[in-house]
């Protein structure tokens, strides 16, 4: 185990702004796309359903 | 409704790619979960602190692994743009378009992460030498890319002017990846190769691979999903998509 405490642990040897930034940029992004996709996937059927009437699929 | 011609690689192809692409997304978000926990885990509470750069090169774990991605996805992109190009096969020009997305933002992180380490490292968030220069070059061809393919209304022609953007751009890719070695950079040179025994810690090494392979799982998952709904808005007249958005309507 490399940390003593918690706080140790987000200190990051001093380097703490450097890492989590890093970090917390990545994860924000890395979720940030997965939501945006699967919205636009949502939004692609329900188009879809609305191009095609008569398949009792109006919105 | 019409249903169009069936054609290989127009329409069979399109409608089975959708189904087996919706049966691996969620098992590619459990390998992306599973393998991110565990790099961390090890790169964070196992791996040593740095000799020379202390806690900072934690950020390692994030910053090549986004830069593979970023050279990686950029020559898929131009291979998929290229076969739809050739072959005139529409689900590999919505590949290509699928991917542009996921690799920008890899580049955008390897370049994000690489200035933020750059910093305490360096003493410079940004230089202009050859490293950097060519991934920031990268970033504008994905970017290039999308917005090429997304202003021309013809689909057809936008997928061709995207392959031909793509497939020149690529020549970038080398070049980023043996820049460290043709020119005097600051950037390090290549972390890992495949001739010499790895300079860093093994476990350094397990939870950098780790953290690749999660990367690998997430690109394949945010792909393959942003695929399924290229292929549900230009097929959207097809007899396959207007049963699948009834089924999915229905209440």
């Amino acid at each position: 185990m490399n940390w003593g405490s918690a706080s140790a642990f987000f200190e990051m040897g001093g380097y703490g702004l450097y890492v989590w930034g890093s970090y917390v940029v990545t994860a924000l992004l890395m979720t940030l796309e997965p939501w945006l996709v699967h919205r636009r996937q949502r939004r692609s059927l329900r188009d879809a359903a609305r191009l095609n009437p008569g398949n009792e699929a109006e919105s | 409704m019409n249903s169009p011609p069936l054609r290989l690689y127009t329409f069979a192809a399109p409608s089975r790619f959708y189904q087996l692409a919706g049966w691996l997304v969620p098992w590619f978000w459990v390998a992306t979960v599973a393998l991110t926990v565990a790099g961390l885990y090890i790169g964070f509470f196992i791996a040593p602190t740095d000799a020379t750069q202390g806690e900072a090169y934690r950020i390692i774990f994030i910053h090549v692994p986004a830069a593979w991605m970023s050279m990686l996805l950029y020559l898929v992109m131009a291979f998929w743009a290229g076969i739809g190009w050739a072959f005139k096969a529409r689900l590999a020009s919505m590949v290509a378009r699928a991917i542009a997305p996921t690799g920008a933002m890899f580049t955008f992180l390897a370049l994000w992460t690489g200035a933020i380490w750059g910093k305490p490292t360096w003493g410079t968030w940004w230089v202009w030498d050859a490293r950097l220069t060519s991934e920031l070059i990268l970033l504008f061809l994905y970017l290039g890319y999308i917005a090429l393919v997304n202003a021309i209304d013809d689909v057809r022609r936008a997928d061709q002017a995207g392959a031909l953007l793509a497939l020149v751009g690529s020549v970038n890719v080398p070049i980023i990846y043996f820049s460290v070695k043709w020119w005097n950079t600051l950037h390090q040179g290549a972390t890992i190769s495949m001739t010499a025994a790895p300079k860093m810690a093994s476990t350094m090494l397990t939870a950098m691979l780790l953290m690749t392979l999660a990367f690998w799982a997430y690109a394949f998952a945010v792909v393959f999903t942003r695929t399924r709904a290229i292929v549900v808005e230009r097929e959207a007249h097809a007899g396959w998509v207007a049963e699948l958005a009834g089924g999915r309507m229905r209440p």
